[in-house]
């Protein structure tokens, strides 16, 4: 998610980083390079536009020049307009205590808007809230039924109206009635998508909002999207008051400049973020968290939440111990591992580290499939070589490689990665108790 | 200029006039090129979704042209820019999506939320109004109810549609309809594919499987490949297009939702690219929203020019 964007603008900032003079016309150099990146990420023209002009002014007005570090402050600079531009911190749902929570769905076709108010349905329902959800897309063939099916598969109840005339309107507002009789906490309403150049169709998404009185209007936009990002937006906003953005598909490669321009014109918060097919995958937004991926500084807070729920305690201070003694042995290497998975692919878990961009690239070196072959490997052992891998001569090799249906080359490989692996953790757990060199520490 | 442009300018005046103009403009107000014409070209092709590279590119041809033949009317250059991008379209020669072997199969592939499913069935209606007998399968087994939503394209155009239950394997249904396609003498064999992103590397891997068991059936088959991008989506076009020729095979591309205010300015960039024609463009919902890609118009509309 967004490398492209973080690797181009890691490599601009550290080569400024490295130099101990800045003229005017480095910086001038790595803002061209800087907008060059944002535009080929799809932030819009004019968002480009200022934000650069923003930051080459604070680059050159400040006493960025004659300091010591020059470099690091213009990528300190960086980094907190980009948060700016971001917006901030994480606005969450705006739900009623104690009332009915009215939620619109909007968006263009395609966007995502019947998949993710499936999934907030099931993220507020596994909240404890009881949710419903009516369908008020009759124009397109069979919405009504995909969301009946999704509602199924999370058991969330769906209304589906059906009014004469297929209007609407009409749909909502009996939505709307029975979420009030049945005493639902939250209701969601998915609207038919419809571009933003539609006066027609834009007219009707009025009343509707008119007729369910929103708490929350959520446009639900593709993470893909260009420089109309920008004009989808704005249009929107313009006519419904959006109160959030949802940005949906953003486990593919898309930048994501589409972020960056809607929060900037319609200054609402992005809210949600969808990545991926399956129903649980909706994550909050983190601005700050997303600008720190972005440039490369990684996700420490996010990689620490996600080890929390993970690892436990003891778990972690076990390890510890076992690493400072160094009997570290493949039987905790397995269970290490085994946790690591806990929290998401490797390369989910890479990319929150900082130097994201050059992580990943081990990450994509090191596919999942190659784990499950490290843990077959490991699995073959006896628990007496597990525990003494000294032990582990050829013929143990062989019934291993065999057992694991791997070759004796993987075996040994996975071996002498391991010794090389402790002997490692040895020198930085005593020297500086924390180790950085995450990839020097896979074994393999 | 305004003229030219007009006479050029084809199918594509659907909701073009909130940026209607905007070259035609900007030449007009400059009666000659200088750095903040330049600049303005750059802002018009960045919004087009042209692409930094290629903007960058264009406007090197222009500034050769500035450079060495001296050229100074702004007019002349909008025809400079015109006739590079016609060029950069070109490459690709003009083939037609057409109804040539008896099935013809046309596997249509995409991300997910194009509109394949939506194109399949104005296609269908394309190629039956000529006179084919037509056949869908619901390749999309994922998705929910993305098999009635092809079912209701069906009925409403008089047209079979083979599928199996939500969650089948998809190349069984690719199958099934190379089979039946054969049996009832079809000649076109329309088959939708669940949308997926093109990072998912196993989604991409079945994506080849569908291929290849069509294969199987009919050799020779699919004879298209059909790649459906939509016109909001910015450089990512370019991502998804790499993946989905290399994995999928794809061998030209339908443009949809060109009734907005978006241009699909990257699709120069990709034609150029990848060297595969743009067959269609999708400009609304029903069943005739769906004409032949005409790069003049394109390109007079992606300036900005309006009716």
């Amino acid at each position: 998610m967004l490398n492209a964007l973080s690797d181009k603008l890691e490599g601009v900032l550290g080569r400024l980083k490295g130099r101990g003079v800045l003229t005017e016309q480095h910086i001038s150099d790595a803002m061209k390079e800087v907008r060059f990146a944002l535009l080929e990420a799809d932030v819009h023209f004019s968002v480009v536009k200022s934000f650069v002009a923003d930051v080459r002014e604070k680059c050159l007005g400040q006493d960025v020049l004659g300091s010591m570090t020059p470099g690091q402050q213009v990528a300190g600079i960086v980094q907190r307009e980009l948060a700016r531009l971001m917006g901030g911190t994480q606005s969450p749902l705006n739900l009623s205590p104690d009332d009915l929570t009215v939620v619109l769905m909007v968006g263009l076709q395609g966007s995502g808007k019947t998949t993710t108010t499936a999934k907030l349905a099931n993220r507020l329902k596994t909240q404890g809230r009881r949710v419903l959800m009516v369908a008020c897309d009759l124009q397109r063939p069979a919405a009504v039924e995909q969301l009946k099916t999704l509602g199924r598969s999370i058991d969330v109840p769906v209304l589906d109206p059906q009014p004469a005339g297929g209007d609407p309107v009409a749909a909502a507002k009996e939505g709307l009635a029975h979420a009030n009789a049945q005493r639902y906490d939250v209701v969601l309403f998915d609207t038919a998508g419809r571009l933003h150049v539609d006066g027609d169709l834009m007219d009707q998404l009025v009343q509707v909002r008119d007729a369910v009185q929103p708490r929350e209007t959520l446009l639900v936009a593709d993470a893909m999207t260009g420089q109309e990002a920008v004009n989808i937006a704005t249009s929107f906003h313009a006519a419904l008051g959006l109160s959030g953005i949802v940005l949906s598909k953003l486990e593919g490669d898309a930048r994501g400049g589409a972020v960056l321009s809607m929060r900037q014109v319609t200054g609402c918060p992005v809210k949600f973020v969808g990545v991926g097919e399956k129903i649980g995958a909706l994550e909050t937004f983190h601005p700050e968290r997303m600008a720190g991926r972005i440039l490369g500084m990684g996700d420490m807070l996010g990689l620490l939440e996600k080890a929390e729920t993970a690892v436990s305690r003891e778990e972690a201070e076990k390890l510890a111990r076992k690493l400072k003694k160094n009997d570290f042995t493949l039987e905790d290497f397995r269970d290490q591992m085994r946790q690591i998975r806990k929290m998401g692919s490797l390369s989910d878990i890479l990319g929150m580290l900082p130097g994201a961009g050059k992580l990943a690239q081990v990450a994509d070196a090191v596919p999942d499939k190659e784990i499950n072959r490290v843990e077959a490997i490991i699995n073959s052992m006896t628990v007496v070589e597990r525990n003494n891998h000294q032990i582990i001569n050829s013929s143990r090799r062989k019934r291993i490689a065999r057992g694991s249906g791997t070759s004796v080359q993987e075996v040994n490989r996975l071996l002498k990665n391991f010794v090389k692996g402790r002997k490692m953790m040895k020198t930085l757990s005593g020297a500086r108790g924390k180790g950085y060199k995450l990839k020097q520490m896979l074994p393999f | 200029m305004a003229g030219l442009f007009k006479r050029l300018f084809g199918g594509l005046s659907k909701s073009r006039t909130a940026l209607g103009g905007r070259l035609a403009d900007a030449a007009s107000g400059h009666d000659r090129i200088d750095e903040a014409l330049l600049e303005e070209v750059e802002e018009i092709l960045i919004t087009s979704d042209v692409g930094a590279a290629a903007t960058t590119r264009f406007l090197k041809t222009v500034d050769n042209e500035v450079r060495y033949n001296r050229l100074t009317d702004p007019a002349r250059m909008w025809e400079i820019l015109r006739d590079d991008m016609l060029r950069s379209l070109a490459r690709c020669g003009d083939r037609k999506l057409t109804v040539s072997a008896s099935p013809t199969v046309v596997m249509v592939v995409g991300v997910n939320g194009v509109g394949k499913t939506t194109t399949i069935g104005k296609l269908a209606a394309r190629y039956k109004a000529e006179g084919h007998k037509v056949m869908l399968a619901a390749g999309d087994t994922f998705r929910a109810a993305a098999g009635e939503q092809l079912t209701l394209w069906g009925q409403r155009l008089g047209v079979e549609v083979v599928r199996q239950q939500e969650g089948a394997d998809a190349s069984a249904v690719a199958y099934d309809a190379c089979q039946a396609a054969m049996a009832r003498g079809v000649d076109l064999l329309l088959v939708d594919t669940a949308g997926r992103l093109h990072t998912n590397v196993n989604l991409m891997a079945e994506l080849e499987k569908v291929r290849r068991v069509i294969g199987k059936v009919i050799p020779g088959a699919p004879h298209e490949v059909v790649l459906v991008l939509d016109a909001n989506t910015g450089q990512n076009a370019l991502s998804q297009a790499k993946t989905f020729v290399d994995s999928a095979g794809v061998t030209g591309f339908v443009l949809t939702k060109m009734d907005s205010t978006a241009r699909g300015g990257v699709l120069v960039n990709l034609v150029e690219t990848y060297q595969r024609p743009v067959y269609f463009i999708g400009l609304g919902e029903q069943a005739e929203d769906l004409t032949p890609f005409d790069p003049e118009g394109y390109v007079a509309a992606l300036f900005g020019e309006a009716e």
